[in-house]
């Protein structure tokens, strides 16, 4: 734990981690969000609220097409709201904003910069001196454990390598939340496993917000304190369930009974309202 | 770039939260394994000149020496026809010998008034090029992120776009204050319509996935014009420029056979109306080798720009 402090404490001293404990509550109050207009109207998401402590780990959980990357986007700032608000520390979101990191599924690395290049790509447009965004590189690629490949080009990378770019680059922007949407959804299984683990060492070393959203159960039990469970047409929370499993948590707790005891109830949650719909629908 | 190609040792350093490399991720392009021949006894002969054959296909030299047959093959038909001075449907009696070509261009390198007619005719293509290069870049750009800027120039490119060299001189000719600047227009007309809508292709193309991660880390729009929405569409505007350097080059030979007393085109021309076969045949093959080189000169030039995608295999 010592050398944590130590790393957090250097970043720190870089000037790049302004206090991003306290800060990261989100509300998202009574939010519809609607695409098309007239008859052609759908909604993606219908009246959901929020309410996303500080340095809580959220994960968004939910079947495709449920509204889950829509839900995500409007507290990016990518997409308003129909009706209703989105705040991050009781600032109204308005639009995408360096606060909010976002990670996303798949090649979201810029191809014609070296991962160096795109890990300071932040610090870079708000205009950090050059011997600060040399060191915060330097600092970000240690962390993932690419210093070799500074100067590689994202593809020269495997999939896994460029998601932990992408993690960096948005950590390297000292953002209070960072939304994450089916970031690992691409990757094989085993090497989602080793991601899902040092996503949690960095969280616990950054202290910040996470919104993580995916569709797979297990993924969101071993990392959330909190399941959002949402279903589809029209999108919207069914559960909302509190993880306790202990922490720092590493792959055997998969095995767990208070693991199985949650896979359980998550199922049941989502079971129950396929049920629903799909008797509504054959109504 | 070797470094980064080399296979990634554990990580090794002071910090906890390091992320060691999942067993089996392996970086890509990360050097093919070696190939690994299974065979039993001493390969046979065929093998060894089948294995010789395949690499040799692949080489620089196989097509430059095919190139060359081909060429040899198309000048000796050449000599061929105009020694017998065939006259069938084609008429050859007036075509030149290679000979008497080769002849007229060397006696062309030795001659002053020959370059200024290259170097006149370059000037030309450099500033109708650049010219059209801006604008284009320009225009393409805007119709390729806006909606009403797209709404309300399209209407223009589809209407004059097909419109050829040629039929713009005689208008060109009545705007224009001097025939130097009525040149240079068609010049530019020729390189314009390629780029334009290359980099409109290319700006749309633009993944939006990028801009939104510029966005959220904080790019303003200028920002993420600079470094993701140019960048992203730079192949499709290379092409565009390649593609309008050529157009520029027999748009400018148009507007030179019209007027003009310099200018690799006017030479042209001028040798037909004084009978003087052999430089005809000269003009062509200058015209086509500027065309070629200059080209080459642009994909060249951008080369730096676009190493990032080489990598991309
Ligand atoms: N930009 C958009 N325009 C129209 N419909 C959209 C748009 N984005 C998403 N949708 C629709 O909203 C619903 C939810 O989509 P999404 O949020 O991507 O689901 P998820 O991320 O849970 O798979 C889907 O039915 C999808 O078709
Ligand atoms: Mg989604």
């Amino acid at each position: 734990m010592k050398e944590v402090v130590s790393f957090t404490e250097r970043l720190a001293g870089l000037g790049s981690q302004r206090g991003s404990v306290g800060r990261g509550h989100i509300r998202v109050d009574g939010v519809t969000i609607s695409f098309g207009s007239g008859r052609k109207t759908h909604q993606a998401v219908m009246e959901t609220n929020l309410d996303i402590r500080p340095g809580e780990f959220v994960c968004i959980l939910g079947p495709s097409g449920c509204g889950k990357s829509t839900l995500l986007s409007s507290i990016a700032g990518y997409v308003r709201p129909s009706t209703g608000e989105v705040l991050v520390d009781d600032a109204p979101v308005r639009g995408p904003g360096p606060e909010r990191g976002m990670v996303f599924q798949q090649y979201s690395l810029f191809p014609w910069k070296t991962i160096a290049e795109n890990i300071v790509f932040g610090p870079k447009v708000a205009g950090r001196p050059k011997a600060e965004c040399a060191a915060i590189a330097a600092t970000f690629l240690e962390m993932v454990g690419l210093t070799k490949f500074a100067n590689a080009y994202p593809a020269e990378l495997s999939g896994g390598m460029q998601q932990r770019v992408g993690i960096a680059r948005a950590l390297a922007n000292s953002p209070s939340v960072l939304l994450m949407d089916e970031p690992f959804g691409a990757l094989d299984a085993q090497t989602r496993l080793m991601m899902q683990e040092s996503l949690l060492e960095i969280w616990s070393a950054f202290g910040i917000t996470v919104v993580f959203v995916t569709h797979d159960v297990d993924e969101a039990i071993f990392l959330a304190d909190r399941i959002v469970i949402m279903s589809a047409s029209p999108g919207s929370v069914i559960a909302d369930l509190k993880v306790t499993l202990p922490r720092p948590r590493s792959s055997e707790l998969a095995t767990s009974e208070a693991f199985m005891g949650l896979k359980r109830a998550c199922h049941e949650a989502i079971r129950a309202e396929s049920l629903r719909a799909f008797a509504q629908q054959s109504q | 770039m070797q470094d980064a190609l080399k296979p990634q040792v554990a990580y090794a350093g002071p910090t906890l939260v390091a992320v060691p490399p999942a067993p089996g991720e392996t970086p890509r392009g990360g050097g093919r394994p070696p190939v690994v021949e299974d065979r039993e006894g001493p390969p046979s002969v065929g093998v060894v000149v089948a294995q010789a054959m395949a690499g040799w296909f692949q080489t620089r030299a196989y097509g430059l020496v095919v190139g060359c047959i081909g060429l040899a093959i198309g000048l000796g038909l050449w000599q061929l026809m105009s020694a017998n001075k065939v006259n069938f449907f084609i008429n050859f009696a007036n075509v030149p010998l290679p000979g008497a070509v080769f002849a007229a261009f060397t006696d062309h390198v030795m001659d002053r008034e020959f370059y200024i007619h290259i170097e006149v005719s370059v000037l030309r293509i450099a500033a109708g090029f650049c010219i059209a290069a801006v604008l284009g870049v320009l225009l393409g750009t805007v119709m390729g992120r806006s909606r009403f800027g797209a709404a309300l120039i399209a209407p223009y490119i589809e209407i004059l776009r097909p419109i050829p060299a040629v039929a713009w001189i005689p208008l060109a000719i009545l705007m224009w204050p001097t025939d130097e600047a009525s040149i240079v227009f068609i010049t530019f007309l020729g390189a314009l319509f390629p780029v334009v809508i290359n980099t409109m292709h290319g700006v749309e193309q633009a993944p939006e996935v990028l801009v939104r991660a510029a966005k959220s880390l904080g790019a303003s729009p200028l920002q993420i014009f600079a470094q993701v929405i140019f960048p992203a569409a730079l192949p499709n505007i290379v092409t565009g420029l390649a593609v309008g350097m050529g157009v520029s080059w027999f748009s400018l030979l148009a507007g030179e056979i019209i007027s003009g007393q310099y200018g690799i085109g006017y030479f042209t021309w001028n040798a037909y109306s004084l009978v003087n076969y052999p430089d005809i045949i000269v003009g062509m093959l200058v015209t086509g080798l500027l065309g070629t080189v200059s080209t080459s000169l642009v994909r060249l030039l951008a080369q730096p720009l676009l190493k990032w995608q080489r990598k991309a295999r």
